[in-house]
């Protein structure tokens, strides 16, 4: 296996399911001349063309709401977002008409449509360039929410999006298009809605995605040497959740941790968090607990915006304070 | 035609030259990473912000946008203050909490730059309609980009604030992209005040590079609005000298289409100009350039020097 960067990973997905998929075109701010904003179309204008990766005018809810009508007419558009920030001025698309029509009408269309976006803190850009908006859409019946955080994962689930004949919105995250991992040469599928246990313990399950499973992964080595057998569990899709790789990892480590980089309060931890207990409440030796982003806007100054999310140490801490 | 006293000629020099080098100073620090994040510079569109706001009362306001550090230091913005705001530290405008994205100072006018193409317009159309209610003399320009002109919001402010004839100047710059994408290919009109004619507003098109031709639309659009005849649109022509931000290696666009802008430059055509017409001489031109680069220098270095924020602050200001 070669190792590649999670932008090339998601490149290779949309370049393989392109040359595999005539009805799959890209539509997006920026996303052809340039390549998109942090380079994951790039190269993809010169192989397949204006018709099929096209620029869009700064119009987001044309974006989404042209996806979704091309859909519904057979195509399988992969919509940009630049910044998950901006999904607010798609919402309605999103929430009214995207999510909804299947259902509102009886079950006859579908709509194979992707939201690519991106999100994240970490490249001090301040409130308006930095969310994690995950919980926004979690509360979305009638969409899928994938969060990758490995290139590997990346590939495999960006692919099973496009082919997925329900809407998807796919959010990568700022900080980790230049990580590497190992990919596969060869062709390959990551399921949506299937978590994967990235390191096992025994002792206390972490339940995690995107960027915060690196984060998560350092505070299990550390832990590792107090003799705390940490065992991570990589979420991978938020909508819908693997209930059952949460449920078995804790019946085996009775202690749950939840690290979300997005704000606390009514952020995708607590969905996770009582998912926890009404799955295995029996199980648990200790109350759940969550690391989470604070609940503020992103600060610009750098050393703030650091304090507003999770760290290794405040991981380590609460991991910590569920052991004693 | 616009003539400008000596003082005035004197004022908009130095402030096109404080922006131009405040722009050269934050790509500096950018590229030796004592700047950290984005910021979008606004060389080679110093005549639009100096000779519309210059043209304003004092306690007028502004909207600006995520280019936005040219419309702060022309609304009478500080220097220092402005340079460490974007350095992310206590002693900035917003206290290190907004950044570049985000200069605003209130109590000069500045309502504020915007991470969000198009967020300024609801902003300065509710501005406006404050106004209006205070029976106020006082007027909002409204700054966007060319981009700006294609997002949903755009399209409902113009429609209300002409609706219910409002005191704001919807002041689209056009410097021909939106990030990498070339106007013609993203805006369906090739004459931009079509988009005006559509919702019943007077517009103009004006020499972007050339402060004098501004100053004198601004002038005229200002006692336009000012007057309560409602809205107006007034579209600046000029072109960013540097990439949309700073990774952008600017495939989109020519060497020649970028020559032929900086062969315009608003400073130097307007240095030139002010001492040809005898309202400044070649030495007080030289002078205001020093002054300028001293103050930038000095701006720097406050910047530099000036503490992060503490970390107490992540909590604060968040409600009243
Ligand atoms: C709603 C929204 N969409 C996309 C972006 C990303 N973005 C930031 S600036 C920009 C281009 C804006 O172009 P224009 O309005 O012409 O202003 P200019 O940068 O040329 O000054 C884009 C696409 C954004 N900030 N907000
Ligand atoms: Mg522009």
């Amino acid at each position: 296996m070669r190792e590649i960067t999670y932008r090339q990973a998601l490149n290779e997905a949309l370049d393989e399911e392109m040359a595999r998929d005539e009805k799959v075109f890209l539509m997006g701010e920026d996303i052809a001349i340039y390549g998109g904003a942090y380079g994951v179309t790039s190269g993809l204008l010169n192989k397949y063309g204006e018709e099929r990766v096209r620029d869009t005018p700064i119009s987001e809810a044309a974006i989404v709401g042209a996806g979704l009508g091309s859909a519904l007419l057979g195509y399988r558009p992969v919509v940009e977002i630049m910044y998950i920030d901006f999904i607010g001025l798609c919402m309605d698309q999103l929430n009214n008409q995207v999510a909804k029509i299947r259902y509102m009408f009886g079950g006859k269309c579908t709509v194979p449509l992707t939201i690519r976006t991106e999100g994240g803190a970490g490249r001090t850009l301040g409130a308006h360039h930095s969310q994690s908006l995950e919980a926004w859409l979690m509360h979305i019946p009638g969409i899928k929410v994938v969060m990758p955080a490995t290139p590997a994962d990346a590939k495999g689930l960006l692919k099973s999006s496009i082919r997925d004949n329900n809407p998807v919105v796919f959010i990568e995250h700022k900080m980790l298009y230049n990580t590497k991992g190992f990919v596969p040469e060869n062709e390959y599928l990551v399921p949506i809605g299937v978590a994967d246990i990235k390191r096992t313990g025994n002792d206390v399950t972490v339940l995690t995605y995107s960027r915060m499973l690196l984060f998560s992964l350092k505070a299990a080595e550390i832990l590792e040497k107090d003799g705390i057998s940490v065992e991570v569990v990589d979420l991978r899709t938020l909508l819908p959740l693997d209930k059952t790789t949460i449920k078995n990892s804790v019946m085996k480590t009775n202690r749950v941790v939840i690290v979300e980089e997005d704000t606390k309060t009514a952020g995708a931890g607590a969905e996770i968090g009582m998912t926890v207990v009404e799955e295995c409440f029996d199980y648990l030796d200790a109350p759940v607990k969550r690391v989470a982003g604070a609940d503020v806007p992103m600060p610009k100054a750098p050393n703030l915006e650091s304090l507003a999310i999770p760290s290794v140490e405040t991981i380590v801490q609460g991991i910590m304070e569920v052991m004693k | 035609m616009y003539k400008p006293s000596k003082k005035e000629a004197q004022d908009m020099l130095q402030q096109m030259m404080e922006i131009r080098q405040f722009e050269d100073k934050i790509m500096d620090l950018l590229s030796k990473n004592i700047a950290e994040g984005g910021s979008h510079l606004y060389a080679g569109m110093e005549a639009i912000a100096v000779g519309v706001i210059s043209s304003l009362n004092h306690d007028d306001y502004i909207t600006s946008t995520h280019r936005g550090h040219g419309h702060a230091i022309a609304k009478d913005g500080d220097l220092n203050a402005l340079m460490a705001e974007i350095l992310g530290k206590k002693t900035g405008v917003c206290k290190g909490k907004g950044g570049s994205l985000h200069l605003a100072d209130l109590n000069k006018g500045n309502l504020g730059a915007n991470g969000i193409v198009g967020g300024g317009l609801g902003i300065a159309t509710g501005a406006a309609l404050a106004l209006k209610m205070q029976k106020s003399s006082r007027i909002v320009v409204c700054f966007f980009g060319d981009g700006a002109l294609n997002n949903g919001i755009t399209h409902e402010c113009m429609n209300m604030a002409s609706l219910w004839k409002l005191p704001v100047i919807f002041l689209c710059e056009n410097n021909l992209y939106a990030m990498s994408v070339c106007i013609n290919r993203a805006c369906s009109v090739k004459d931009l005040r079509k988009r005006a004619d559509a919702y019943d507003m007077p517009s103009e098109i004006v020499d972007g590079m050339d402060v004098i031709a501004v100053k004198e639309a601004a002038i005229r659009w200002i006692d336009y609005v000012r007057k309560g005849n409602g809205p107006c649109f007034v579209v600046c022509n000029a072109y960013r000298y540097y990439g949309h931000s700073r990774s952008d290696p600017r495939v989109y666009r020519t060497k020649e289409e970028e020559k032929s802008y900086r062969d315009r430059d608003p400073i130097i055509n307007f240095a030139q100009r002010c001492i040809k017409e005898g309202w400044l001489t070649e030495k007080e031109v030289r002078e205001i350039e020093a002054t300028v680069a001293k103050a930038i220098e000095e701006a720097t270095d406050f910047a530099i020097k000036s503490p992060l924020p503490e970390p107490e602050e992540l909590y604060t200001d968040l409600y009243v």
